[in-house]
């Protein structure tokens, strides 16, 4: 049996490497596959605990799959915008795209 | 250390060097495929801890659905050239953050008092009980629906977005 700590050590390890992503990286393509990370972080986090503390009642499996559809939804928006901010711009760094900057 | 624990050993290994490939990559289509390999990393974590669908959805949605899209869009702008520096200016800053929060987690995590009996077995019909906990009026069935409204607005919203508006010229 693998004990839970293990697998919300993981999960803590993925989501610090997602948050290194999202803070570091320049392309924005890159700050949405490290924000998908810490997204996966979080649901390895919520299935540990319904495996571990409530295996018969379906709540952590239902969270874990609400987190799924709202990633997809996200992510396809957000690369909707990248592609959009390329075509006006022809960027995609975000120092590049400071309009809004004082 | 049985053999679910050398399991569990190689698949986190194998998730978390994903993880770092993604973010450190210099080439931003390696960095896509680090995170397809991270993303069925995750899904064997899920396997291992018996959460069948999840699983499968995982492999579906995530690796079949959203890496591809990201591969798409990496493609379509021009990201794929290797040769610029992949860090910003607060790379340190950044790694201190990410370091301390993962210390105040790993701490936090290995203090806290677990139960540290063996887990209940998982019921048999978890999968129908899942399907029948996202439609019952008193459990989940509210939540499926927002979700689903919400996947039609990300949807038309996205095509709305992406959409080439040279073509009415």
């Amino acid at each position: 049996m693998v004990p839970l700590t293990w697998y919300l050590g993981v999960a803590a390890i993925l989501f610090c490497v997602g948050v290194f992503g999202v803070l570091a990286r320049k392309n924005a393509i890159a700050v949405l596959m490290s924000i998908e990370l810490m997204l996966n972080a979080v649901n390895i986090n919520l299935v540990a605990f319904w495996r571990y503390l409530e295996p018969d009642k379906m709540a952590g499996q239902a969270f874990a799959a609400f987190v799924f559809i709202v990633a997809a939804a996200e992510a396809a928006v957000g690369l909707a915008l990248i592609i959009s901010v390329y075509r006006n711009r022809s960027t995609v760094d975000v120092e590049n795209v400071d309009l809004l900057k004082w | 250390m049985t053999t679910l624990q050398v399991m569990f050993v190689l698949v986190g290994l194998i998730t978390v060097a994903g993880g770092l490939y993604t973010v450190l990559a210099r080439n931003l289509f390696h960095a896509a495929l680090g995170l397809v390999v991270s993303l069925a990393g995750v899904a064997s974590l899920y396997a291992l801890m018996e959460a069948a669908f999840l699983a499968a959805a995982q492999v579906l949605i995530y690796i079949g659905a959203i890496a591809v899209l990201i591969i798409f869009a990496v493609m379509l702008t021009e990201g794929v050239m290797g040769k610029r520096p992949r860090a910003n200016d607060q790379w340190g800053y950044s790694i201190v953050v990410a370091l301390g929060l993962l210390a105040v987690l790993l701490v936090t995590l290995y203090r806290f008092d677990w139960p540290q009996a063996a887990p209940a077995a998982v019921p048999a019909d978890s999968i129908v009980r899942l399907g029948k906990a996202l439609v019952e009026p008193d459990l989940y069935v509210l939540p499926f629906e927002v979700a689903s409204v919400l996947l039609v607005a990300a949807l038309i919203g996205s095509i709305y977005i992406a959409r080439d508006k040279r073509v009415e010229k």
